[in-house]
């Protein structure tokens, strides 16, 4: 290729990496605040410990698999197929407890499944050299379908107790914030560890900004990519469970639209879509900002697709915001 | 300005033209003169504002000051079209084509004749690029999609589009860059009968020969300024050099000092079922391996194909003496390799990346402590390498794609460094690099071989070839045809073997 | 013409497996073959046909636009609004505004992907949601049935012109016309260009900006016709109608052949894999195979389109060797 040494050296990716990170982390903190000092003018039950506490408990599934979901697409890939799986592996326990299972065959039966269909999922993908949205959009059809087969249209709602209590309890007596929650915060220290502190990260940024040349630097970036998608089937699993447990049923629309909260988190957070750059402490900030808009405006009785106009318009000025000031100020 | 005895038209003028970008100054009160009827070569060294000035005569770029006179009135160039419109066309470096799409689309893409009701007139376009075609004696249809065709058909293709826009001004940027000899030869065919026909060319080379072959003026640009001009019958290639470095170059490229050690690298038949076949070679400690060929004679394919990249169909490599399987670029390294590939961009520099993240990437181990990266570690490491190279930066955060090219390959070349291979493959390694920066790499690999590392060399370039390497294989057509030993291999011996009629071999 | 006729070999290998599956149909349900049937498995896929094209459109720029079945059911509860206020507007009155109501959408979603550059899969996924609201907001939560909507508003889809219902009728003209657009004016050989070689399409003097505005908006607009066919064919709209639509879509072109990765794609691909997808989910219930079944197969079909056209995108070496190797066995 053509060394372009006199092109104007502009491009938003040559700016050193950890300077951006913490613009778009301090603009989303600053967003936090906004959001919670609005929520607390709308409703005067917003700032109460208790009640936020229970709202995480409706985004901590999505947002355990926006973890995994941002290191799929820092390292340039995607998974549509999230819902799904989780529809398979609620389905799964919900069959296996029919059968009188207890809750721990019940959990190792949704990891494993997860799992597998995660697996299933990073073989097309890089033994067929796939593009992986075009791969898991086929996927999604096909996990749900397969639910759909067994489920028709009824629904399961025998689960045993402990599964419930898992989906639904708090932590303990003294620490009264939901087991979901918990696990996810417990989550995302382990993937802010091992995203920004080990090889393993590093080399994921390496494949997301050049594929060819991590490659070429002796990464092996087809394993690793199927182990990101194992780890995101690994995830939907963990959701499956703690969903599965929290509403206590398995319907065929169970997760519907899921994946597309759980990308919009992601984004929010700060993650690239076009692969390379993103930070675990941005997702979470996104995921908090995200979760407790909807809790806020749930409050004072806005329906939740009206909230979904809101989560658009952010995701489109949190992106699209940046981007035009650098244009203005980078105009020739 | 420099007055010429000749009066050809002048069909194009650029005067006081300046142009920057925040931070750079790219082009300061350049000139040019472009005279009907004949080639001008534009020389300069990467980054000495060629391209910033092709992409303002091709109106990409509109120039901060300066006058633009073409066929003795003041223009403006708007874009490309306007550019095409006033008789402007360039031929970029890397033919820009779309490989999906037939010849006749790639001619007439971006200015389609129009029939009837303003739908495109495909029956016209199919009937001019068959003619446009048999002008510049190509010997494929005006269907064919491009995908099928050779670097130097679309070359043709390219110039077909150029002839299609009725251009009076041609801009050839590099354009023999990726050509066999012959097909050089046939190039020039065609650029000769384009200055017949009374057209301007613009031709951007690195290679003197072909420079003193085919223009009849030239103009120097040295950091964005313009350094000279005049009749190629007046100057000697050491002027030109000498214009174009801004300092006499002496010697060329640094001599072996000490004799080399043991065998460290044998490879025996290697063989893949479309790309390479038995190629055999052996490598010794110290020792500088020469791999000269035509672009596509299939060194790249085997030199990707030893560092397990690709998978090869037969052969075997020994190490040391030791039978080794490399089937990935992990046990590449962990055998000791090292490969500098030839597209920096693409396959070399992570370019978003820091300088110090590039240069630990391929070996990260060592700067781990019970599986946490430490960054300090990794910046000690860094610091140290691209140091010995006199790498050019702000600081070891700087991304590298804020480099300029010399200084990326640095990074590049520092990678390999730092995983202490035995043995290094530098493809194509000084491949768009300035002079400065050349130099420096041509230093560095002899340095590195006195000191016992093995090194192959794949190049192009045969004055690299015979000045830096102590033997050289040369490959054509997938196949190893040749080997010199130290001081036997000349540039009539190499470029014999190396373009020989492929149909006699087979 | 040429340009089409490259792409003969793939778009043939998928008719004879349509013709193949519809002769595999026919042994089980000879019924499913009689030209009603065949007919109402056309119509049922106009919607398809339509959005396939629109979408492929998109592809072919290295885009996509997640937000078709929003637009498309917000501008079917606009015009639904605006027939149920004034039962007395004439059907082109109507056309229009849901051309115009697309129109607007998708150029909402063109200026920031085209002018802000914000890449087109989070643009599409944020109006997407967006979209789904309003509707919720104008509508005030309703849904608005059959009675709602005027009788000729009703009856349009079902009308038949020459013997084919309207709504196919549309569906025909809208594929003839892109066939027009992407084939023979410069606007629609520039959308390959560019899918194929961004680049280039520049120095071509291509302006990318304004094409991929354009492309949106085409998008848009069919979308919002579509609105109008779909809430007054299945005489009904609220805030969920063709909800997940976009994915079969997608999924259309992809079987078509499209290369998600931009510049390759044919109409007769397209309309192709729309009417493969169209066959499999009218043919499940007259095999008396369970409707449940309907996402698994399509799914399959996905992963087996896609798989097996990489195979044949696959792109070979440079074949160097004049002569293959000697020893030929690993």
């Amino acid at each position: 290729m053509s060394v372009i040494v006199d092109a104007p050296k502009a491009s938003p990716k040559a700016k050193p990496v950890w300077a951006r990170f913490m613009r778009w982390e301090t603009l989303l903190a600053l967003l936090c605040v906004v959001m919670m000092v609005g929520n607390s003018l709308l409703s005067p039950y917003f700032l109460d410990f208790g009640n936020l506490s229970d709202a995480t408990a409706n985004f901590s599934e999505q947002a355990i698999i926006a973890l995994a979901m941002a290191l799929l697409i820092i390292a340039r890939d995607i998974d549509l197929s999230v819902a799904s799986v989780i529809a398979v592996c609620s389905l799964a326990m919900g069959l296996l407890a029919a059968q009188g299972f207890g809750t721990p065959v019940l959990m190792v039966a949704a990891l494993a499944l997860g799992l597998a269909c995660g697996m299933f999922n990073g073989w097309l993908v890089t033994k067929f050299a796939l593009p992986s949205i075009v791969v898991t959009i086929g996927t999604m059809s096909l996990f749900r379908g397969l639910a759909d087969i067994v489920l028709g249209d009824k629904a399961l709602t025998h689960y045993p107790p402990l599964l419930q209590a898992i989906g639904q309890n708090y932590v303990a007596s003294w620490l009264p914030i939901p087991v979901s929650f918990a696990v996810f915060l417990i989550l995302a220290l382990v993937f802010a560890f091992v995203l920004h502190a080990t090889p393993f990260g590093r080399r994921l940024y390496a494949m997301g900004n050049n594929p060819v040349a991590a490659r070429f630097s002796g990464i092996p970036v087809n394993r690793i990519r199927f182990i990101l998608f194992a780890l995101t089937g690994l995830m939907s699993g963990l959701a499956a469970i703690l969903l599965t447990g929290r509403i206590g049923s398995t319907r065929p629309n169970i997760a519907t639209g899921w994946e597309l909260s759980v990308i919009t988190m992601a984004i929010l957070g700060g993650v690239s879509i076009s692969g390379g750059s993103g930070t675990i402490g941005g997702v979470v900030l996104a995921v908090l900002l995200l979760g407790f808009t909807q809790f806020g405006l749930s409050l004072v009785n806005v329906p939740e697709i009206v909230i979904n106009i809101l989560q658009g318009v952010m995701l489109i000025v949190a992106i699209g915001v940046p981007l035009l000031l650098q244009r203005l100020r980078g105009r020739r | 300005m420099a007055a010429h005895k000749d009066n050809a038209e002048i069909l194009l003028s650029l005067d006081g033209v300046s142009k920057g970008f925040p931070g750079v100054r790219a082009l300061e009160a350049v000139r040019l003169t472009l005279r009907a009827g004949e080639v001008t070569a534009l020389i300069g060294e990467n980054g000495a504002g060629k391209s910033t000035l092709v992409k303002i005569l091709t109106g990409l770029y509109r120039p901060d000051a300066g006058r633009l006179t073409v066929a003795g009135s003041d223009v403006k160039l708007e874009g490309v079209r306007d550019a095409a419109r006033h008789g402007i066309v360039a031929i970029h470096q890397e033919t820009v084509m779309f490989d999906d799409l037939t010849v006749a689309e790639n001619i007439f893409m971006g200015h389609m004749p129009k029939g009837r009701g303003g739908f495109v007139d495909w029956p016209q376009i199919n009937q001019r690029a068959a003619r446009l075609l048999a002008e510049v004696d190509a010997d494929f249809s005006a269907h064919a999609r491009v995908s099928t065709l050779s670097v130097a058909q679309k070359h043709l293709v390219e110039i077909a589009r150029a002839l299609s826009q009725e251009a009076r001004i041609i801009i050839m940027d590099e354009p023999t860059a990726a050509l066999s000899g012959h097909e050089i030869t046939d190039l020039f065919k065609i650029i000769a009968r384009l200055k017949a026909q009374g057209r301007a060319i613009l031709f951007i080379s690195h290679k003197f020969d072909e420079i003193f072959a085919i223009a009849d003026s030239w103009a120097c640009l040295r950091d964005g300024v313009h350094v000279g001009e005049g009749r190629m019958g007046a100057v000697t290639q050491a002027d030109l050099v000498r214009l174009m470095v801004g300092r006499p170059v002496g010697q060329m490229f640094p001599q072996r000092r000490s004799p080399y050690g043991p065998l460290v690298l044998e490879a025996e038949g290697l063989s893949h079922p479309t790309e390479f076949a038995d190629i055999s070679f052996s490598l010794h400690r110290g020792e500088i391996l020469g791999f000269y060929g035509l672009v596509g004679a299939g060194r790249s394919e085997v030199m990707q194909a030893l560092f397990g990249l690709t998978p090869i169909s037969a052969g075997s490599i020994r190490i040391d003496g030791k039978p080794v399987t490399i089937d990935s670029a992990g046990v590449a390294i962990s055998v000791g390799l090292g490969f500098v590939p030839e597209d920096r961009q693409h396959e070399g520099a992570i370019l978003a990346l820091p300088i110090y993240q590039n240069v630990t990437l391929a070996k990260l181990q060592p700067h781990t402590k019970h599986g946490v990266l430490s960054r300090s570690s990794e910046l000690a490491a860094s610091r140290a390498i691209t140091g010995g190279l006199d790498l050019r930066a702000a600081g070891q955060d700087q991304a590298a794609g804020q480099l300029s090219g010399g200084n990326q390959q640095k990074v590049v070349i520092a990678k390999w460094l730092a995983t202490n291979p035995k043995i290094l493959i530098l493809d194509e390694p000084t491949k768009g690099i300035d002079i400065g920066a050349k130099a420096a790499v041509h230093e560095f690999i002899r340095t590195q071989a006195e000191e016992g590392m093995a090194v192959i060399m794949v190049s192009s370039e045969i004055p690299e070839i015979i000045g830096m390497a102590d033997r050289v294989m040369v490959m054509r057509a997938g196949r190893i045809v040749a080997e010199f030993a130290a001081g036997t291999a000349t540039p009539e011996k190499l470029v014999a073997v190396a373009s020989q009629d492929i149909e006699v071999a087979a | 013409m040429k340009a089409l006729g490259q792409n003969v070999p793939r778009e043939a290998m998928l008719a004879a497996i349509i013709v193949v599956l519809l002769g595999l149909i026919g042994l089980r349900a000879p019924v499913f073959l009689s030209p009603g049937n065949l007919l109402g498995v056309l119509t049922d896929t106009s919607f398809l046909f339509m959005l396939a094209l629109a979408q492929m459109a998109v592809i072919l720029t290295r885009g996509i636009d997640l937000s078709v079945a929003a637009n498309l059911a917000l501008s079917g509860m606009i015009v639904t609004l605006a027939d149920r206020a004034h039962p007395g507007l004439s059907l082109p009155v109507l056309f229009a505004l849901a051309a115009l109501s697309g129109l607007i959408l998708g150029a909402f979603n063109g200026a920031l992907i085209a002018f802000v550059e914000i890449p087109p899969i989070v643009v599409t996924l944020g109006t997407l949601s967006i979209y789904r609201g309003l509707i919720f907001v104008i509508a005030g939560g309703q849904w608005l049935t059959s009675n709602d909507m005027s009788r000729s508003f009703l009856a349009f889809p079902r009308d038949t012109l020459l013997g084919l219902p309207n709504l196919l009728v549309v569906a025909l003209v809208v594929s003839v016309l892109f066939w027009l657009l992407l084939n023979h004016t410069s606007f629609g050989r520039n959308l390959y260009a560019i899918g194929g070689n961004p680049v280039a399409a520049r120095y071509c003097g291509i302006s990318l900006t304004r094409q991929i505005f354009a492309v949106y908006i085409l998008s848009g607009v069919i979308s919002g016709l579509c609105g109008l066919l779909w809430v007054s064919r299945y005489g009904i709209a609220y805030s969920g109608i063709a909800q997940g639509y976009e994915l079969t879509v997608i999924a259309a072109c992809v079987i078509g052949g499209v290369s998600i990765a931009g510049g390759i794609g044919s109409i007769v691909g397209a309309l192709l894999g729309a009417l493969f997808l169209g066959i499999i989910v009218n043919a499940l219930p007259v095999m008396q195979v369970s409707p449940f079944w309907q996402v698994l197969v399509s799914g399959v079909i996905i992963l087996l389109a896609v798989v097996l056209n990489a195979r044949s995108e696959h792109r070979a070496g440079r074949l160097i060797l004049k002569t293959p190797a000697r020893e030929g066995t690993p």
